[in-house]
């Protein structure tokens, strides 16, 4: 492969910043889901890389635990808003403020 | 022209241009099918980095399954509907922009310290996996780690089953107490 | 068995308090009765004591280890000598007396098992005040005579008057307590004990003269204090208030005497500072003319005998300051039987006269009250020195002394005093028993029971033949009085039978003075005194030394403590405490703002932080 390593560094960082924006600025439950989704493919993405680059196969199995998990945190994530929806009839995270002030 | 760089110039851009396109789109459901979209680059990266068996799972688990579950819920609570575009927290969309550019920046400094933006990836790689990448992995996971698969799997069933026990509607003897109280009012109302 | 004499009256003084109630009646019978056998143990040992030879007239006896701490150590001692047997004849012996007129004079009352506990009580302090034989126990007899004198003055606590004169005969004799301690602690600290026998023998070595009237002065201003001295007097008018009892025994025969008592044992220290005897002798005469002066103007009766009191305390001061300590003793038997009689006959008169004290409205009392009106006039007799009753001798020898050894200006003032104190007898008799009935009350006046007037009458008894004790330098008492008072220098200067003469014609002129204003009905005595104001009022009041005190020092202690509740702990703590607690409340009030409840906020909040620690670590490496 002829491509720097850093290139696909730089590409993950790109998409986890991105993630970022996506998880501030929107309101809806599920898109914040969603770009934490993209932070986390950004995060395996790193981790391949490193692995390529020192020669060490840790990296993927890391990044294998990492899909295993998240894919766990989204079926219990889902569920959740599923429960949040049935009572409050929306999915926007500005409405649920009870702990505050 | 390396075929490499040929397959990174192209796919970089889409998964740049999908997560830009989750990102804008009005329509959830939109937004979740150009995620899709980026999985798919994504694992397209993980073959260009000789990872084919995570290129595999990624495309399996992540763009087949999660996204889907995705896709039922959105469809399933009828929350395609456009977002209301105001923003009612103080700087909170300037900033998040600045500093997700800050952070980028902050990224590329590390890097060009760390790595360097001309390095190749070394020989060799093939050379460690002499059976094929799948079978490697599989050995480095059930030699080396392989208490924390075992754990894994274990936090997979509990989620399942907290899954089922979350989305249920009506309940019967539930004993946790968050869940005694979300119930009592569902069969409230 | 000296411990036998304080223990009895002690015993039932705890007794009483316990089950008093339940006694009833019988609980004065057995106070008197404690008293009376403690008496008659202390005859048996002072017979006792005299059947010795003059040097080994002493009885010690050791109780206990009190306190014992590294080399310092005192023990609870009682001590017989010929001057502690003379006290404890007189508390105990007239003690008895007073205990007996009390079954009467309390007969009415429900609370006198809780009296006679009291007065138990007192004799029990008062005769551990005088066996002491070191300072502490002393002490301890000291403060227990004040703790029983507030409890005694206060006994009708339901008045508050009466609290208010108990609380101020206890702070005005603290003011002395506290000094007196002080002095104490000097002598500890120089001698290294509190034991008389050591201190007194060591003095005129260890001592320097100032060191020594350091000491005496201290010791003495709780004299002034115990004895209503100059400045300390305010407080024997106000006693009053309690009952007539506890102003004869405690304000006229023992407690208030207690200071003549410390001051003459420890005129060893006395005598090697020299100036402190002055300063006593400076005291005991203005102490002894300004109360005459008091005296003269009083309407109640018992102030009259109060300030009587203060006066005559003042005569046995003058003797002490001129070393005369045989006849400041023999002053001090003398008065106590004179002074009790005299209050236990006014005691007989307010009981007669249902409750009342105002002279005013008395008059003509002796058709009705006929062994009262002779029983006192033994007494005021006696007090103003007629021979040959018992004052007339002891006043005699004092003004003898004072003449003899050249003290003019004593003699003098001491004349005059005697003068004032006859017209105020005078008055107060002529007032109270003569011309006509002034008042309903005076008219219907009866006479008291028996129970009253036996004591009375054995007082009068005693007042009358007291003189036996005979007084002269080498009379009778002082002899006997020698181990502890040591020699008393003989002056020269006019006879015996010259000063007697002109004692007695002063006596009388003075006597026929307040017969011919009060008594003859040619002179009235209301323009008399109108003629007199202002100075009559003043006189009243003593002077308006208790207003100056109040001026002086009551009114701003009450103002610093208003300033220090009002402003120094409500406002400046308080204020400090609640300012902390709202300071802590406002940064809460704005801190709490954070929880904006926003879960983004957060995030957002966490990414600012991520970013931060990022390009610390940057910029860092």
């Amino acid at each position: 492969m002829r491509t720097p390593i850093a290139y696909f560094l730089l590409l993950a960082g790109l998409l986890f910043a991105m993630g970022t924006v996506g998880v501030l600025v929107n309101r809806n439950a599920l898109r914040i889901f969603m770009s934490v989704e993209l932070q986390l493919n950004a995060v395996n993405l790193t981790l391949v890389a490193f692995a390529r680059m020192h020669n060490d196969l840790t990296g993927q199995v890391l990044a294998f635990f990492s899909m295993v998990v998240a894919a766990a945190e989204v079926v219990v994530g889902l569920a959740i808003i599923v429960s949040i929806y049935r009572r409050r009839r929306s999915v926007d995270v500005d409405d649920i403020r009870e702990m505050r002030w | 022209m390396p075929l490499d760089n040929v397959v990174f110039w192209v796919f970089a851009p889409i998964s740049i241009a999908a997560a830009i396109g989750m990102l804008v789109m009005r329509n959830v459901v939109h937004a979740a099918l150009f995620l899709v979209v980026n999985f798919g680059c994504i694992a397209v990266m993980y073959l260009l980095l000789d990872a084919p068996f995570l290129f595999a799972v990624q495309i399996v688990v992540y763009a087949g399954a999660i996204m889907v579950l995705f896709l039922f819920v959105i469809m399933l609570l009828g929350v395609d509907r456009s977002d209301v575009r105001t923003e009612r927290l103080f700087l909170q969309r300037p900033l998040a922009v600045v500093l997700a550019v800050a952070f980028f920046v902050e990224v590329a400094m590390a890097i060009r310290a760390g790595v360097g933006f001309s390095t190749l990836a070394p020989e060799g790689f093939e050379a460690l996996q002499p059976t094929g990448n799948a079978q490697a992995v599989a050995e480095v996971l059930f030699r080396d780690y392989f208490f924390p698969f075992e754990v894994t799997s274990i936090l997979l069933i509990v989620a399942a089953i907290a899954t089922m026990v979350l989305a249920q509607r009506k309940v019967r003897a539930i004993t946790q107490a968050e869940l005694t109280g979300t119930a009592e009012a569902e069969a409230a109302s | 068995m000296l411990w036998l004499i304080p223990a009895l009256p002690l015993a039932v003084a705890v007794l009483n308090l316990l089950v008093g109630k339940r006694l009833g009646r019988w609980a004065g019978v057995l106070a008197t009765l404690a008293v009376a056998v403690s008496f008659a143990i202390s005859v048996a040992a002072v017979a006792d004591l005299l059947g010795r030879p003059a040097e080994e007239r002493l009885a010690l006896q050791h109780l206990f280890d009190w306190i014992s701490v590294g080399g310092f150590r005192v023990g609870a001692d009682l001590r017989l000598d010929a001057l502690s047997a003379t006290m404890i004849l007189v508390i105990t012996g007239i003690g008895a007396l007073i205990h007996l007129y009390s079954i009467g004079y309390m007969a009415q009352d429900p609370r006198r098992g809780r009296f006679f506990a009291y007065l138990n009580l007192f004799v029990f302090f008062m005769l551990m005040l005088v066996l002491g034989a070191n300072y502490l126990v002393l002490y301890l007899g000291w403060e227990g005579v004040g703790l029983c004198s507030f409890l005694l003055i206060g006994f009708w606590s339901d008045k508050v008057a009466n609290a208010e004169a108990a609380k101020k005969a206890f702070i005005t004799t603290r003011i002395g307590d506290t000094l007196m301690l002080i002095g104490l602690a000097t002598l500890v600290f120089t001698f290294g004990t509190l034991d008389f026998v050591p201190i007194f023998g060591t003095a005129s070595s260890v001592l320097t003269k100032d060191a020594a009237t350091v000491i005496a002065l201290l010791l003495f201003a709780g004299a002034i204090g115990k004895s209503a001295q100059l400045p300390l007097q305010v407080w024997l008018p106000d006693a009053m208030a309690g009952p007539t009892p506890v102003s004869a025994l405690i304000h006229a025969a023992t407690m208030v005497t207690a200071g003549v008592y410390l001051v003459i044992r420890s005129h060893v220290l006395f005598e090697v500072s020299g100036v402190a005897l002055t300063v006593v002798l400076v005291i005991g005469v203005a102490t002894a003319l300004f109360a005459a002066t008091c005296a003269i103007a009083q309407v109640d009766i018992k102030r009259v005998l109060a300030y009587s009191t203060i006066s005559q305390l003042g005569y046995m001061f003058i003797a002490v300051g001129m070393r005369a300590y045989a006849v400041a003793m023999f002053f001090l038997v003398a008065h106590a039987f004179y002074k009790a009689l005299m209050f236990l006959g006014a005691g007989s008169v307010i009981h007669g006269m249902h409750d009342e004290q105002d002279m005013r409205q008395m008059g003509g009392l002796r058709k009705v009250m006929p062994i009262t009106f002779v029983t006192f006039l033994v007494g005021a007799l006696a007090q103003a020195g007629i021979p040959p009753l018992a004052g007339f001798f002891a006043k005699d020898a004092l003004l003898e002394v004072a003449q003899h050894s050249g003290r003019t200006a004593v003699y003098a003032l001491g004349t005059l005093a005697a003068f004032l104190t006859a017209f105020y007898l005078g008055r107060m008799l002529i007032m109270t028993f003569f011309g006509s009935a002034r008042s309903e009350k005076a008219e219907v006046a009866h006479e008291s029971s028996p129970l009253l007037w036996i004591p009375l009458a054995i007082l009068a008894v005693g007042v009358a033949f007291a003189g036996v004790l005979e007084l002269s330098p080498d009379g009778r008492l002082a002899s006997y009085l020698e181990p502890v008072t040591g020699v008393m220098r003989e002056g020269t200067g006019l006879s015996f039978l010259a000063l007697a003469g002109i004692a007695v014609a002063v006596a009388i002129v003075s006597l026929a003075i307040a017969w011919w204003v009060y008594g003859s009905g040619r002179i009235d005595p209301n323009t008399f005194r109108a003629r007199m104001e202002p100075m009559a009022t003043a006189a009243q009041h003593g002077w308006y030394v208790d207003r100056a005190y109040d001026v002086v020092f009551i009114q701003p202690a009450k103002a610093l403590a208003r300033l220090t509740g009002d402003v120094v702990d409500a406002k400046v703590i308080d204020g400090a405490v609640n300012g902390v607690a709202g300071l802590v409340k406002r940064a809460a009030s704005g801190g709490r703002l954070i929880q904006t409840g926003f879960v983004r906020t957060y995030a957002l909040v966490l990414f600012v932080g991520a970013v931060a620690v990022l390009g610390y670590i940057g910029v860092r490496v």
